[in-house]
């Protein structure tokens, strides 16, 4: 063998996809930059960047008078309850959408259900929000619905999936056993999936508590709906309490669903 | 068969009751309990869908959705922000990464000199370490639009606010996943450096990057994916792109220019969605 032949066999083959793949990440993240246009230096002047000091340095200490702290826990609690309720009635919906999903009625109902569930998850929250403050007026009601419409979608096509994969077997047994399809349902399919559902519902409820804080931006109250007008308003303090509320409330409703996952959930669900 | 049925042990009383009664009551109960404030709290009113005009409103705005509204300078307007919405994702996850890969490197367990054997320096080694991981926490802690809107309050409406809060939350989210990828590896090329004298820059060039650098770029990809989505989120604080535009139309009760957004931001996810499955497809 020929000295090239050995180098040949010795170097790896290059790999040009990868290579083309980065030289062209590359170009978009330079041709963005470029886009954009924003004035880096402007934004990083002693100027801008004294300002952003007295920005932050504005939020120290936190409002903690124990008006306003009672102000920041109605906040936290009304967020909760957004998230909570939102949850809840996406239980309902995703539950009742998912046995169209699932194929129990047809094939024509199964694509359609699906159709539907995969539009309302792909509209985000705060557009569901933007557009339910329409409908429903300012206040927590919209920030409700909003959550209840996109989690209805993404809980809905879950639960669907665990009908799908659950056993036939204990349910087609209280069929021929005469059992009419309703309780063959809600006794051999429905308990089998319950533990699952529940799981991914108190997921949806963490996630849904960090959407919630952020829905009162556009009008859906809460600690958002707060934050929004403190901002708004130059009170840095007032704000800097608000955060720390929203953090606490997704610490504490973390730790509670984990918890809750944790004993209601067993392993092999 | 009745022979075998006869064989059995008569039972003693049949239940008349369901046995769980009290069980499904007291839960009924507790539920009742539980949601009524709830419910009160969250200003659950469905039938304020029905009074003061609002169905009318939505009925007119829902109306207008169709047709998309399809004016030339609208859709030069709408052409540009989506340029900028993915854009402001791609720098953002640009910055996120000059965040996260120095703060990734330091939080790795993977890298310490002082675990291959006894010596000096451990305390010291592990103090920074928690130190990166709890600014790794707070920087994802609090959520992106939060950010956003906080940037915009300091540097002014615009795209800039969005690109620093994805920075930002997306840094300390992509530094926590890289330290546990390089740690989650394979190890072992990475001890032999260390145990042979490499510094550490160079145990992370040749003995970590090499045998995570699929799952590293894959994750980084999937993440752009994300901020794609985040870019339009936080357009409704006022950080640029298609969420901004999406903002000032609901606002102006025009069915269809929102409904024209709503298209072109289905199709973008659509689009980022395979576009980053493909990147992944070829990287894998």
């Amino acid at each position: 063998m020929t000295a090239a032949a050995l180098l040949a066999l010795r170097r790896p083959r290059p790999c040009f996809a990868c290579w083309a793949t980065a030289a062209a990440m590359a170009a978009a993240v330079i041709a963005s930059f470029a886009f954009l246009a924003v004035d880096w230096r402007s934004l990083f002047s002693t100027e801008s960047l004294r300002l952003m000091a007295k920005f932050v340095s504005e939020f120290f200490p936190p409002d903690h008078s124990a008006a306003f702290v009672a102000k920041a826990a109605w906040g936290a609690l009304q967020t909760f309850a957004v998230a909570a309720v939102g949850t809840l009635l996406a239980v309902v919906g995703g539950g009742l959408l998912a046995l169209p999903a699932a194929g129990r009625f047809g094939r024509a109902a199964r694509a359609t259900a699906r159709l539907a569930l995969n539009f309302l998850r792909s509209v985000p929250e705060l557009v569901w929000a933007a557009l339910m403050v329409l409908a429903a007026g300012l206040g927590p009601f919209a920030g409700t619905l909003a959550l209840a419409l996109h989690t209805t979608g993404v809980l809905g096509r879950l639960y669907a999936e665990s009908l799908e994969n659950a056993s036939p077997a204990p349910e087609r047994a209280l069929r021929d056993a005469g059992a009419s399809p309703l309780a063959a349902f809600a006794y051999a399919t429905l308990p089998l999936v319950t533990p699952q559902g529940v799981a991914y519902a108190l997921y949806r409820l963490e996630m849904n508590i960090r959407m919630a804080a952020m829905l009162g931006f556009v009008g859906a109250g809460g600690l958002g709906q707060l934050l929004y007008f403190h901002l708004s308003i130059f009170q840095q303090a007032q704000s800097a309490t608000l955060l720390i509320a929203m953090f606490l409330l997704v610490f504490a409703v973390d730790a509670l669903s984990g918890w809750l996952r944790a004993r209601l959930a067993p392993a092999h669900g | 068969m009745s022979a075998s049925l006869s064989a059995l042990p008569p039972r003693s009383r049949a239940p008349a009751r369901d046995p769980a009664l009290a069980g499904r009551i007291g839960a009924a109960v507790v539920a009742v309990v539980v949601l009524w404030p709830l419910l009160a709290l969250a200003e659950f009113k469905p039938w304020l869908l029905f009074e003061g005009g609002h169905l009318s409103v939505m009925a007119g705005f829902i109306g207008g959705f169709f047709p998309p509204s399809l004016a030339p300078d609208f859709l030069a307007l709408l052409g540009k922000a989506t340029l900028e919405t993915l854009a402001i994702a791609t720098a953002g996850i640009a910055l996120a990464f000059v965040v996260a890969a120095p703060l990734g490197a330091l939080a790795a367990r993977s890298l310490s000199v002082a675990r291959i054997g006894p010596g000096r320096g451990e305390a010291g080694e592990r103090t920074v370490r928690t130190a990166v991981r709890a600014v790794l926490t707070m920087l994802r802690a609090i959520p992106e639009v939060v950010w956003a809107l906080v940037f915009v309050r300091v540097f002014g409406l615009g795209p800039g606010a969005g690109v620093l809060a994805l920075a930002v939350t997306y840094g300390g989210m992509l530094g926590k996943v890289y330290a546990e990828i390089l740690e989650s590896g394979d190890t072992r090329p990475a001890r032999a450096l260390l145990e042979a004298g490499s510094p550490r820059l160079a145990v992370l060039f040749y003995a970590l990057v090499p045998g995570t650098a699929q799952e590293l770029a894959s994750y980084t990809v999937y993440r752009w994916e994300c901020a794609v989505r985040a870019s339009v989120v936080m357009g409704f604080v006022g950080a640029g792109g298609l969420g901004q535009l999406m903002d000032q139309s609901v606002k102006m009760l025009n069915g269809g220019e929102a409904s024209s957004i709503l298209i072109v931001f289905l199709a973008l996810v659509i689009v980022a969605d395979g576009l980053s499955a493909a990147i992944r497809k070829v990287l894998g």
